[in-house]
């Protein structure tokens, strides 16, 4: 937790676990499907399940999945502004096991059928915690700058990856690898302290036994300029 | 360094000469990676964030249970028109904790400090002493810092959610926030902000978080109030020489056991307190069904 977890985020009501933390877990399943949305289902568990309503959790959802950040004046009417984007959407209720509290897990579709279904938490202070994608365990956050890949379980696809990144200076902070069965389809989790340009991004799709690459960018940090401590 | 400890602040503020703030500033800058710069520009958009929530709420948007929104602008018209018992300062301090709480259940924009559910207690102390008192943007986000940093030690040594601590961890922290930053914007030393912030927390020291149908409506609009004024008498208290007899760590301790301990039922379960009355089930029924 940072200074600006506690004095922050900045965010639309009315909660920071139940709305600040589902935007960012809509706009995380948003950027990780690799395209726009045009059909969403939303299945909330707990906590988000009980009070989801009140807090506002189900337009935070949808807000994030349509892009909106969490602090995003359109959350309140994030169900209009899906209507309008053409992305059609239903919310029930889950009821999962071992999973904290305020939980959900989504299946987006692009126009392209692209899918993805994908399982967070939200933590607490708007901080998120994803643990699944298309039903293999993960966890990140979103804390750092994240790629993740789809690649073939065949020896040497992994340092393949790894490689270019040390080539181009990037270190990587975290990762995890995991595969639902041997020879099978591997899902990589790369964590980075630096950014990854599109074009980067792009080469990696290109490598042998990749099947697909996303990458979350961490939150744009502000980079100070203009500010001057001698004006206040 | 890591912001651990009170003492730890103190300690670090003695042997490199520096004021409260300057620790809190240098250890976002370590922990972030980030330039002097780059702090202070987040911290002054955090502040202007603050200002916008304020500016921006007329008072005239309802929560989504209807239960709440329009009780900062009667505070606020009581207090101009009125001679309220307050006085001028602590009345606006009320009247300016009720608004952006509620803004805070209406889905407005705010700044969590240290949650949504506290939003109001912050900013409710700081936005009526700049009209009341001539202070530079510098000082705002000196006391700005001074806020966090306590609410980091509270967040690393005890709880700041209300699922987990119940809402002395919630609106105790953000008092305990506000009393801090009060007594550094009027030139009180490191002692005197230990034991502003031990005051705060002691004063609400195992008040429960019992959200009527689990909503961050009622009582938490009305629960800012309390943390918001509370900041104010805990300052005062601690610039007039007022000791607190528990050494602010161990207060902060004791939160956390109390907190660690609480029954469930009044963590943020809506299971207990005000949210089991009868109004507050029937309140609950009538939204389920809606």
């Amino acid at each position: 937790m940072n200074l600006f977890d506690i004095l922050g985020p900045v965010m639309v009501g009315p909660s920071s676990s139940h709305t600040a933390g589902a935007a960012r877990i809509g706009l995380m399943a948003r950027t990780l499907l690799g395209g726009e949305p045009v059909k969403a289902a939303i299945h909330l568990h707990g906590s988000f399940a009980e009070t989801g309503t009140g807090h506002g959790t189900d337009k935070a959802l949808v807000g994030g999945l349509l892009g909106m950040k969490p602090d995003d004046l359109r959350i309140p009417y994030a169900f209009t502004e899906a209507d309008k984007a053409g992305m059609a959407f239903t919310i029930d209720k889950v009821d999962l096991r071992d999973a904290h509290p305020n939980t959900a897990v989504i299946e987006v579709t692009t126009q392209e059928g692209k899918t993805l279904r994908i399982q967070a938490s939200s933590l607490g202070g708007g901080r998120i915690e994803v643990n699944k994608l298309d039903g293999v365990d993960v966890s990140f956050s979103g804390a750092f700058n994240t790629l993740v890949v789809r690649n073939q379980d065949a020896h040497g696809v992994v340092a393949s990856v790894t490689n270019i990144l040390s080539q181009v200076h990037i270190n990587v902070a975290n990762m995890s690898v995991n595969r639902s069965k041997r020879g099978g389809e591997m899902l990589m989790v790369i964590e980075t302290d630096h950014h990854l340009k599109p074009s980067l991004v792009e080469f990696l799709k290109e490598l042998p036994g990749i099947l697909s690459v996303t990458y979350y960018d961490k939150e744009e940090e502000d980079d100070g300029s203009g500010f001057d401590e001698g004006d206040l | 360094m890591v912001l651990d400890s009170m003492k730890e602040i103190f300690e670090a503020m003695e042997t490199h000469d520096l004021p409260f703030w300057e620790v809190v500033l240098r250890a976002d800058m370590e922990d972030r990676q980030v330039t002097r710069q780059q702090s202070m520009a987040k911290m002054l958009r955090t502040w202007q964030a603050m200002e916008d929530a304020a500016n921006n709420y007329s008072g005239a948007r309802r929560s989504v249970s209807g239960l709440v929104g329009g009780d900062g602008r009667k505070m606020r018209q009581y207090s101009f028109r009125h001679n309220a018992m307050s006085g001028g300062y602590v009345s606006e301090v009320i009247a300016e904790a009720l608004s952006m709480a509620e803004s805070n259940a209406c889905m407005c924009r705010i700044v969590a400090a240290p949650t949504g559910g506290a939003c109001g207690v912050l900013p409710a102390v700081l936005l009526p002493l700049c009209k009341h008192e001539d202070l530079t943007q510098h000082q705002i986000l000196e006391a700005l810092y001074v806020a966090s940093g306590i609410g980091a030690v509270i967040a690393y040594k005890a709880c700041i959610a209300g699922a987990a601590g119940g809402c002395q961890a919630e609106i105790g922290t953000a008092s305990a926030m506000a009393a801090g930053a009060l007594v550094a914007i009027r030139g009180g030393d490191k002692e005197q902000i230990g034991h502003a912030v031990a005051m705060a927390l002691k004063n609400l020291m195992g008040l429960v978080c019992d959200p009527v149908a689990g909503l961050v409506e009622v009582p938490c609009v009305k629960r800012n109030v309390i943390g918001a004024v509370n900041a104010v008498s805990c300052a005062d208290m601690a610039l007039a020489g007022v000791e607190s007899r528990i050494p602010v760590d161990e207060v902060i301790d004791a939160m956390g056991e109390v907190g660690r301990r609480m029954p469930v039922e009044f963590r943020e379960t809506a299971l207990g307190g005000l949210a089991a009355t009868p109004t507050g089930q029937a309140v609950k029924e009538r939204l389920r069904q809606a």
